[in-house]
């Protein structure tokens, strides 16, 4: 009742100057719209950035070899040979948290059909648990290559859906056969199309094989040169180590002389360059990691206080690093739309100490008919307030507005925040609060007698 | 005659000044505007305030009117000591006990008369529901005779209209005791005396106690009893006479 009729006077004293008012309250209008745009421009790239995250596959983990070292020297990410299948298979046997596992070989080389040919950018050997592990499970064409086909290194292929227009134009590509690095390949099915991914890579520009056929039948080749990509590291990894003798951590144990002399072993680098893991949810993640971690380490006889021969990326830290990049933004904007209050605010303390001076007459009334000091306060601090909301109000509509009008003009992905909308009301009123309490404490110190006797 | 006013001061006093000194200091000196001054008045009496400027007239009358505290003394309105309250309190007496008129009507500009005569009520009031206060603000207005202005605002209001909104002003919360401070100093000849007409007409017909400050004998010359005032202390205390003319000319003369 009392705050009603206080609210009712404030409103009726503004009214009383509606053109002043409007104006007074423009700058919270404005920093007020600047922040629900900036706040549902940013969220919505924020989630925009989350969704096309999750089109690379959820909850995505990737292994990679670790770093070789010698005397201090590092060769970079990849440089040893320490991952290989076995680990992947034992990796989705023993590590609950990982629905799939899928080892990695990577190659670069071209791809011909006829009178065509084209590099794609993605050449992978894995296994079909890749597709289900990137969520492409449907394809466009054909059928997967299955675990046979791995175990068998049989020439099969998937092809992208750029690789197949490329090479194939409008034809069908299934159960033709490419050639690639003069192995023929015999395409069993097309993926479907996966468009770009959020740093622009065609997704689509890709081409799956098993493994093992990548593996031995075009990088294992000794022919290196046509080789690109961390499996031309091996040699070097191997030609280092017997540069530098006596460095590093064995990995495997040693073989006496005669065990080797009864079992020879031939040399066949079985290794992969990483296996893509799928946790069983985002949540599940960190458990995930920490499994593998103590898998490989104990599969890899890393004795405790040795570094990992090994590093886990999971795409939850890409996320989170794009989704901090937008908050990042986001927070400055909101940084530079506080300040754009912070203006408002003085505006309307600038205006309020004007209409005190102005209306002294009026003050010296209401005292001299029963207003107490802190009526007068009220009074004056109600106006503020109710200003600065109604401006909120308006701005919060203004920059609603806003940012549907960029998201249907410019394309933007918005998406309306509900707490900024409470933050806007509640900063506003914060200002009115702020910067209305000066000059309505100079109202309330008046004097009433000097204020009747104001001209 | 000095008489009968003590006799009624005796009956029922609504003001009683007991020794009120008031002292303003400027610089090293003091500066006593008011000297020693004492009244009663007794409820239900119309008196006129009279003096020159600069004779501590308007002082006596912040004092009466509880926007001012006076220096030393005491001031009994009905029945409480009010010289020694707190801002606060004094602003809850003079909403519920005294109206004040003033010279340039000061009411608010672009708000309706209704408006402007409920205003008082909300700072008392609280129990009063908004239709309530409305209610009694129209009461009040067609007491005054502006019945049919009720939502007009200062500006579409001649002098008069807008002197007897201030009237209504005052009357809203029924106090006691009604403080004119030059009320028809703005106003024609005319209008004046009908505004006077109507603090008389309250005055008789509603009781309440008027207080009239005015420098000018015509004006006073309305009041049951005129207060002459000078250099701080009062010179004479004075019950009208019936007829006014003769008076009038000796009051003058001993007023400027």
């Amino acid at each position: 009742m009392k705050v009603y009729r206080t609210v009712r006077t404030a409103l009726k004293s503004l009214m009383r100057n509606p053109l002043r008012a409007m104006l007074t309250t423009l700058g919270i209008v404005i920093g007020v719209g600047a922040v629900i745009a900036m706040m549902e421009i940013g969220v919505g790239s924020s989630t925009a950035i989350k969704n096309t995250i999750a089109s690379m596959g959820a909850n995505v983990l990737l292994v990679f070899p670790g770093t070789a070292a010698s005397a201090g020297v590092s060769f970079g990410a990849g440089t040893v040979v320490t991952l290989t299948a076995e680990d992947a298979e034992a990796i989705l046997r023993e590590c609950p948290s990982v629905r799939n596992a899928a080892p990695v070989v990577r190659a670069r080389t071209q791809v011909i059909y006829g009178n065509k040919n084209w590099v794609p950018s993605v050449m992978y050997g894995t296994t079909p648990a890749f597709l289900d592990i990137r969520d492409w499970t449907e394809l466009a064409e054909g059928e997967p290559f299955t675990e046979r086909d791995v175990m068998a290194a049989n020439k099969v292929c998937l092809l992208g859906q750029t690789v197949a227009r490329e090479l194939f134009g409008d034809e069908s590509p299934v159960g033709k056969e490419v050639r690639v690095k003069n192995v023929s390949f015999r395409v069993v099915g097309v993926l479907s199309p996966k468009g770009a991914n959020m740093m622009g890579m065609d997704q689509d520009d890709i081409l799956l094989a098993p493994w093992t056929t990548i593996k031995y039948r075009v990088t294992g080749s000794p022919l290196q040169t046509v080789t690109q990509g961390s499996s031309s590291s091996s040699s070097t990894t191997s030609s280092s180590s017997s540069l530098y003798p006596g460095s590093g951590a064995k990995l495997y144990p040693e073989r006496s002389e005669a065990q080797a002399a009864s079992q020879p072993m031939p040399v066949r680098f079985n290794n992969i360059d990483q296996i893509l893991l799928a946790a069983r949810s985002a949540e599940e993640i960190p458990l995930a990691i920490e499994e593998v971690t103590l898998l490989l380490r104990e599969r890899h006889r890393i004795r405790p206080g040795e570094p990992d021969d090994f590093n886990i990326r999971d795409m939850t830290e890409l996320t989170r690093t794009l989704s901090s990049t937008t908050t990042l933004m986001t927070n400055m904007l909101l940084w530079v739309a506080m300040i754009s209050l912070v203006v408002g605010g003085v505006g309307i303390m600038n205006i309020m100490l004007v209409s005190v001076t102005e209306r002294t007459r009026e003050i010296g009334l209401r005292m001299a008919v029963g207003a107490r000091a802190r009526d007068v306060l009220q009074q004056f601090l109600t106006e503020a307030v109710v200003l600065c909301l109604v401006g909120g109000m308006v701005g919060i509509a203004l920059g609603h507005g806003g940012s549907k009008l960029v998201s249907v003009t410019m394309g933007w992905p918005v998406e309306s925040s509900p707490e900024a909308v409470a933050a806007a009301v509640g900063v506003s009123a914060a200002v009115g609060m702020i910067f209305g309490f000066y000059p309505a404490w100079k109202a309330s110190k008046m004097d009433p007698i000097e204020a009747l006797r104001y001209e | 005659m000095m008489e009968a006013g003590a006799r009624k001061a005796h009956k029922d006093e609504l003001i009683k000044l007991v020794g009120v000194w008031k002292t303003y200091r400027m610089g090293e000196l003091d500066v006593h505007a008011l000297r020693d001054v004492s009244l009663e008045v007794a409820r239900g009496e119309f008196i006129a305030i009279m003096g020159a400027s600069g004779s501590g007239k308007t002082t006596l009358m912040n004092i009466l009117g509880c926007l001012d505290r006076p220096s030393s003394g005491s001031y009994w309105l009905d029945g409480e000591e009010v010289s020694r309250m707190s801002a606060d309190k004094r602003a809850m007496i003079r909403n519920r006990k005294i109206g004040f008129v003033f010279q340039n009507f000061n009411l608010l500009p672009r708000t309706s008369a209704l408006e402007n005569v409920a205003m008082p009520l909300s700072y008392t009031a609280s129990h009063l529901t908004e239709k309530e206060a409305r209610r009694r603000a129209k009461e009040v207005l067609e007491r005054v005779g502006l019945g049919d202005r009720l939502h007009h605002e200062p500006s579409q209001l001649s002098g008069g209209q807008q002197q007897r909104v201030a009237i209504a002003r005052a009357l809203v919360n029924k106090p006691p005791l009604l403080l004119a401070d030059e009320p028809t100093g703005n106003l024609d000849s005319k209008t004046g005396e009908e505004v006077l007409e109507l603090f008389q007409e309250l005055n008789r017909e509603e009781g309440v106690t008027v207080v009239l400050v005015t420098h000018d004998p015509h004006v006073a010359s309305h009041a049951e009893r005129i207060i002459y005032i000078h250099d701080g202390q009062i010179v004479e205390d004075l019950p009208r006479l019936h007829s006014r003319s003769p008076s009038l000319k000796e009051v003058s003369h001993e007023g400027v």
